[in-house]
């Protein structure tokens, strides 16, 4: 992965000073909340229901296991012993002391890390595809472009006070597991007829109160015009997106109230100007480049027997490598997820001993490093099969092994009312009482892949809008009630979820996904996913079972 | 009254003319619709003026009157407009602008760097902030990823040596 050279490792240093003297003015009295707020956001500080919420980036969902020890010890010493990994690949904190916030990102820089731009209205943490590298289906590796885009963007003086915040995610295989067409700005690594590599360029995605599913505005980008394309596109946006209304001024309302076509124009007239000006450094992209190598994989991997073996005894590991590992382009590798979503714990919540464990795994066994997906889960992406039964012993010790990636109980879900300011509902017990409900395994693997995501407010942080079953909570007077939506998708056939019926109150959501999930299996032909069946029947056989009780 | 420009604390006595003022000598300012609508008259007006933008002025109907006007001034009617910081970068990369461009309203110590950066070199903060305190804020960094209108080494400039 990635290493800091001097220079990057100075940057971060000089935003912890100036991160520590912005809060000595705070707490001094010479800045006033107002001014303070953007300054804080800037870092990834919140203050919230509880006490301020830190959001740490992790840059593209990539963690060495050194940088998981130290999210470890900052769970342990300022929080309270716990952190929440969210649906961008980061992790946030929801009990530090705004005193503390200064030496919890010196502890960071002291791992490469830091907490720049993971909030405020400017570009955010750069997202991926958590099996970038390692995928079987891709035509090149994302992560040194991401990389590239990370520096690019950081403490970028033009583009720090935009209209609203600014979202990328980079995707270079055949399935995008980046939900890049929801987000602001979506790169695909693609081929042209020549056969050149470079970027398809999709604009104005997003979710929240208005979700959009982005639009391709040029098919094909040199890699070279990468950071000039994308500094057009954020130039035309700081220039005419809406500063009088909060709830308008991301740039998918620009792209829909200009319209894609002259908004292209706009953004291609723009970078006509630049492009020859910000071409990227050959050198620069190949030492980038140089840091994402395929690890030193043993090449007798595939020649190890004791993993068939280990497979026929023992149903348990067998149905944890089917559901949690998929395949790894080395022969006799897997990539193993760790899944963060057991029974009766928060979504995306991990210990910190749980962290530490993971760390120590991921040094045993793939090479020091793990993702982040964004599905709230980690992955081990470079195991040896023969490691996996001894992999999957220690996650079980540990409550990391529960067999259930992107099945029905691998339910993503924002912290909510439990939490977050913003919210109007609890998300967390929710998502905690579906799951409940799904406990006999068998059901569950005959449900096959179903996504469900559940936002605690409209902002969406759950993706409640892409999900196959989405669901959002609504104040009705007061009162938590649950807002449902079905066929959503974020994957190649991106999709809004269309809504179900009038909401529910929150006691009836757990029985309502319940009936969904039976009429599914009543109206399935075959192997037909829930998806594929929802798309095929409509939405109408669904609403006549779960109103009709109602 | 006192302002930074050039990385120093100056005496200034530019004036910032509303729409109704009349001209009074001096340097003075004039909003971007007044430059437009009496772009004839001020010409021949006795001293030296400028003209105050804001977010979504068009730069493009200017760009022949800009070697006679200065200074140019990116205002800041919220610190959170960050429309000033493509305006500033714009004139000095587009249109060639070489004379001061000054920053003026609500911004803060914390932007000072960036408006730096992208071609500002006077600051007028509100009245009452302390200029001393705002000048070590030049200096916030030391290193610089992307390229904007100060011609800075880059870091990738750097690592190539």
């Amino acid at each position: 992965m990635y290493q800091y050279d001097q220079y990057d490792q100075t940057l971060v240093n000089e935003r912890v000073a100036q991160f520590r003297d912005q809060t000595r003015r705070f707490l001094a009295g010479e800045l006033s909340e107002d001014q303070f707020r953007p300054l804080r956001l800037m870092n990834g500080l919140y203050i919230q229901t509880h006490a301020p919420m830190l959001r740490v980036a992790i840059p593209y969902g990539l963690l060495s296991s050194r940088q998981l020890r130290m999210l470890a010890h900052i769970a342990r010493t300022y929080d309270k012993g716990y952190g929440h990994f969210t649906t961008r690949q980061n992790i946030q904190y929801n009990w530090p002391r705004l005193e503390e916030v200064p030496e919890i990102l010196a502890d960071l820089a002291s791992v490469e890390m830091h907490a720049i731009q993971t909030s405020g209205n400017c570009i955010r943490n750069t997202t991926s595809d958590h099996l970038a590298g390692v995928c079987v289906d891709e035509l090149e590796d994302p992560r040194p472009w991401c990389e590239i885009i990370r520096q690019w963007s950081t403490l970028h003086p033009e583009f720090a006070f935009l209209p609203r915040k600014f979202k990328i995610a980079v995707s270079g295989a055949a399935k995008d597991r980046a939900a890049t067409q929801v987000h602001d700005i979506g790169l695909h690594l693609v081929k042209n007829e020549q056969g050149e590599t470079g970027f398809e360029v999709l604009v104005g995605g997003g979710l929240g109160r208005t979700p959009i599913i982005g639009q391709t505005i040029r098919p094909f980008l040199e890699k070279k015009h990468l950071l000039s394309y994308l500094e057009a596109i954020l130039r035309i946006y700081n220039l005419f997106g809406r500063r009088d209304n909060k709830y308008k001024a991301r740039i998918k309302i620009l792209l829909k109230e200009t319209g894609v076509e002259q908004f292209t124009q706009l953004v291609e007239e723009e970078w006509s100007q630049i492009r020859n000006g910000l071409e990227l450094d050959e050198r620069e992209i190949e030492r980038v480049k140089s840091f994402f190598t395929s690890p030193d994989y043993d090449p007798n991997a595939a020649a190890d027997k004791s993993f068939q073996a280990t497979l026929s005894g023992n149903p348990a590991f067998s149905a944890w490598v089917r559901v949690n590992t998929v395949e790894n382009k080395s022969p006799g590798y897997r990539a193993a997820f760790v899944s963060l979503k057991a029974q009766g714990i928060a979504p995306g919540d991990m210990t910190d001993a749980q962290m530490d464990i993971v760390a120590d795994l991921a040094d045993r066994f793939s090479f020091g490093e793990l993702r982040v997906t964004h599905t709230q889960n980690l992955l081990l992406a470079d195991v040896k099969q023969a490691d996996l039964y001894e992999l999957w012993q220690r996650l079980d010790e540990a409550n990391l092994a529960t067999a259930n990636i992107g099945k029905a109980t691998d339910i993503i879900c924002c912290p909510g009312l439990d939490f977050c300011s913003l919210a109007n509902s609890s998300s967390i017990p929710v998502a905690l009482e579906i799951a409940t409900r799904l406990e006999d395994v068998d059901y569950l693997y005959d449900l096959g892949d179903i996504r469900i995501n559940i936002s605690g407010c409209m902002n969406g942080c759950g993706h409640h809008t892409v999900g196959h079953i989405g669901i959002l909570g609504v104040d009705k007077k007061g009162e938590e009630w649950f807002q449902l939506t079905l066929g959503g998708s974020s994957s190649n056939d991106a999709s809004l979820g269309e809504r179900l019926g009038p909401s529910v109150p929150k006691a009836e959501v757990a029985s309502v996904v319940d009936g969904i999930l039976k009429t599914y299996v009543e109206l399935r032909e075959g192997q037909e996913s829930f998806l594929d069946t929802v798309r095929r029947t409509g939405i109408a056989p669904f609403q006549e079972k779960v109103y009709a009780n109602h | 009254m006192q302002i930074i420009k050039d990385g120093k604390i100056i005496n200034d006595d530019t004036r910032h003319l509303a729409d109704d003022e009349p001209p009074t000598g001096g340097r003075f300012t004039v909003s971007f619709a007044r430059w437009q609508t009496e772009r004839e008259n001020l010409r021949q007006a006795e001293g030296t003026v400028g003209v105050r933008l804001k977010g979504g002025d068009e730069l493009a109907s200017i760009a022949l009157d800009l070697p006679r006007l200065e200074p140019v001034v990116v205002e800041f009617p919220t610190l959170a407009d960050g429309r000033a910081f493509s305006l500033a970068r714009l004139l000095r990369e587009r249109f060639g602008y070489a004379g001061e461009i000054r920053a003026h309203g609500d911004f803060i110590r914390d932007q000072v760097y960036f408006l730096a950066r992208v071609g500002v070199n006077a600051f007028e903060p509100v009245e009452g902030t302390d200029l001393e305190k705002l000048l070590p804020a030049l200096k916030d960094f030391s290193v610089n990823y992307q390229a904007a209108a100060d011609n800075v080494e880059l870091v990738y400039q750097k690592r190539g040596k």
